[in-house]
């Protein structure tokens, strides 16, 4: 199979580290997703390749759990915790307002490939709720007004840092 | 030398700490050799971040919502001074009046006190103790009694007496056995344990390392959530530390016991949290649940006795191993002993972490340690136990935090989670939320799991839609007594519970919808009906807001709302400051 020089990133490492023990798939198919931001289908055919483990049986491993993507996801990922005690304490103002500023739903890009918007179902910092992580980054206690606030400064900071 | 400690858990991280430490930092460098600085997790009060304190031989202020511009006074005045400053202080004004007074710290008792990322001040607090006296000095089966006199059940949940299922996975045969750390937090609004493993990763380590030496296992892996990726950072750091101190790894501490830990981590699946399916995954398989009997205890990872606890558990250990069963069961009620964590949030003024002796109220709880609700409004309910739990409503507030007491209300312990909601919490609309949930996190092994949450998911957003008939309430019901009965596993034998008990306790809510196509709590978007009152004094905020242009007016005359125009946005609602705008 051939390589481009693009690809030899950590997931081929990882590959390569391979020693045939089960239940290595999870954690390859994350250093895939570290690597590419999702986990594009050439890599589950090279898993499959080197685990020998179906690539059928792969997709249905990468589908099932909420973390795996298969689409590229924009430079900023925006995580709107949807748990409990965000739900109660105002999600949907802080929904209403992302959709807003940004013009996409969930699990949508924007355009300009800057943002993309994720539902998670609990990011454990319900004493903070609402609260909205940005690439990691948690915000909490937000409102409508710090929540525009936060997403025009990484507008900004995004834009000037591509110039 | 004084010390400063500043809390770097997330919840601090998130309210600016980081920003704090940096600018204590800096104050170092003008003033050098004045404190030392560190870091620490969670000291409970969330609510009051970003938390700095100031020791001096023992003495402690403790200042809140600390901000950068703040700390040049603090370094000034107290640490150089001598000085508290007053108004800062965390407990000023009675305002965290009775938060430590009715907890007990064993899971919490190292937390928001040590840096975390520091094996020797845990080792300073008689960290590692628990595990040095079960290797040197007891039996397999003494650490086991230990553990059955202390009353222990499993914090996860389920609730499982822990050294029944020890004593189980002892006695399976089998010279290969596996001890897994439950750390896939799955339940929404709980946070116990990503606040523990931050906070104090060795206590978990140390527990599972006695439960290793208990039921003969060598090897074990915590299974943590991939949404966690400070916790996941801190136990690698800690596992890293133990290892190079020869805590973990061969021979440990010259008793030929050994034992290895490895961290899986989890993508984000809430069934993983239930065993079987936890074990699928970690073998590298969609987190499916499977048949039980064999429990794990018999045949679990790669097929061998595998014993699965949770970390709120594992932490309970050392203290349990250093200071008998008999003193952990000292505190608590009959058939629950010992603390119990429970992560606060919703409408409850102190959100945060804290650890009572079981048997304490719920409304002790709310009112007594965490200042009751906010802006004063009527407390309706308190969710407990997550998705498989039940709302509890405030008349029945005055029971025990008893795994019995709270079975009989129809909630759960759960994991301890507990959601305090008011007046403006609307329980339809939280049945909802639950089912929208259970429904996307089922795995769609069982039928009714798959198919019956989606159809039964319909029914609430149907009567908070104003579409809802009093036959949908009947359906409802046997739609989740079917379920129930149907599935294999928790996730959705469980899933009625928050519609069953919002049901029992709150159906003039369900009616009020139904008949009266009112939602009591102001939520439901669709029952609402907004109107401008006389308050209005024409500053035209809220036509300039609409975005159908249902709202006209004249500059400083009373504004008028078209009903007919009106998609209840709520953007009018928001933006007037005069109370004109009233929604019904």
């Amino acid at each position: 199979m051939a390589e481009s020089h693009e690809e030899f990133k950590q997931f081929n490492v990882d590959l390569w580290k391979f020693d045939g023990h089960e239940g290595a798939l999870i954690p390859l198919l994350q250093s895939a997703q570290d690597t590419y931001g999702y986990v594009p289908e050439k890599a589950m055919h090279y898993i499959s390749h080197v685990t020998g483990i179906p690539a059928a049986e792969i997709y249905g491993v990468v589908t099932f759990y909420a973390q795996f993507r298969t689409r590229p996801l924009g430079k900023n990922i925006i995580r709107v915790c949807n748990g409990t005690a965000c739900h109660v304490n105002g999600v949907k103002m802080l929904y209403d307002t992302l959709q807003e500023e940004l013009g996409i739903n969930y699990e949508e890009t924007t355009d300009d490939g800057l943002f993309s918007l994720v539902s998670v179902a609990c990011l454990g910092c319900c004493s903070l709720a609402p609260v909205l992580t940005i690439n990691g980054e948690v915000h909490g206690r937000l409102n409508v007004a710090k929540t525009r606030k936060i997403i025009r400064e990484f507008r900004t900071r995004t834009k000037a840092s591509e110039q | 030398m004084k010390t400063i400690l500043v809390g770097l858990g997330t919840c601090g991280i998130s309210a600016g700490g980081e920003k704090v430490y940096r600018a204590l930092q800096e104050e170092l460098k003008e003033h050098p050799g004045t404190f030392e600085l560190k870091e620490t997790g969670c000291i409970g009060m969330c609510y009051r971040e970003p938390l700095v304190e100031v020791i001096d031989d023992g003495e402690s202020h403790l200042y809140a919502e600390v901000t950068p511009e703040r700390i040049g006074r603090i370094v000034e005045e107290d640490v150089i001074g001598g000085t508290q400053i007053d108004d800062w202080l965390a407990l000023a004004g009675g305002q965290a009046e009775g938060f430590f007074d009715k907890q007990v710290r064993i899971v919490l008792r190292n937390s928001g006190i040590i840096d975390p990322g520091s094996i020797e001040e845990y080792i300073a607090r008689d960290g590692y103790q628990g595990v040095t006296k079960a290797l040197k000095e007891m039996t397999p089966e003494e650490v086991i009694k230990d553990v059955l006199d202390s009353g222990l059940r499993g914090r996860g949940g389920g609730g499982f007496p822990t050294g029944k299922k020890w004593e189980f996975t002892r006695a399976s045969a089998g010279d290969k056995k596996y001890i897994i750390c439950n750390a896939d937090e799955g339940d929404p609004g709980a946070f116990m344990d990503r606040s523990v493993l931050e906070s104090d990763p060795h206590s978990v380590l140390e527990g599972m390392m006695i439960a290793g030496y208990a039921i003969g296992a060598d090897e074990a892996y915590i299974y943590c959530r991939a949404e966690y990726p400070k916790a996941i950072a801190r136990l690698r750091q800690a596992i890293s530390q133990a290892q190079r101190r020869g805590l973990l790894g061969e021979d440990i501490l010259g008793t030929g016991f050994n034992f290895h830990i490895k961290i899986k981590e989890g993508a984000g699946a809430f069934v993983c949290g239930e065993e079987t399916a936890l074990i699928a995954s970690i073998e590298g398989r969609r987190g499916m649940p499977r048949f039980r009997p064999p429990f794990p205890a018999v045949s679990g990872l790669w097929g061998k006795p595998t014993n699965i606890n949770n970390v709120e558990t594992f932490a309970n250990i050392p203290w349990i191993i250093q200071n008998g069963g008999a003193a952990f069961a000292a505190y608590g009620t009959e058939n629950s002993k010992g603390t119990k964590v429970f992560a606060m949030a919703g409408k409850v003024q102190r959100t945060g972490l804290i650890e009572v002796p079981m048997g304490l109220t719920i409304r002790s709880i709310i009112f007594d340690v965490c200042g009751g609700i906010i802006d004063n409004k009527r407390f309706k309910a308190v969710q407990m136990g997550g998705p498989s739990g039940g709302c509890i409503p405030a008349e029945m507030c005055d029971i025990g935090v008893d795994y019995q007491e709270v079975n009989k209300t129809g909630a759960i312990m759960g994991s301890g989670g507990l959601i305090v909601m008011d007046e403006t919490t609307c329980m339809v609309d939280v049945a909802k939320f639950f089912l929208t949930f259970t429904q996307a996190e089922s795995c769609g092994k069982c039928t009714f799991c798959r198919i019956g949450t989606k159809r039964r998911r319909e029914i609430p957003e149907r009567i908070t839609d104003g579409q809802g008939t009093m036959d949908d309430l009947d359906n409802l019901e046997e739609l989740s007594d079917q379920i129930r009965a149907a599935s294999l596993c928790g996730l959705g034998q469980t899933a009625p519970n928050p519609v069953i008990t919002t049901l029992k306790y709150f159906r003039d809510e369900y009616e009020a919808h139904i008949v009266d196509k009112k939602c009591p709590a102001h939520v439901c978007t669709p029952l609402l009906t907004y109107t401008i009152n006389e308050l209005c004094n024409g500053c035209t905020a809220c036509a300039r807001a609409c975005p159908t242009a249902a709202i006209t007016g004249e500059k400083k005359g009373m504004h008028f709302l078209d009903q007919e125009l009106c998609i209840k946005c709520g953007k009018c609602f928001t933006v007037c400051r005069f109370d004109a705008v009233t929604k019904d």
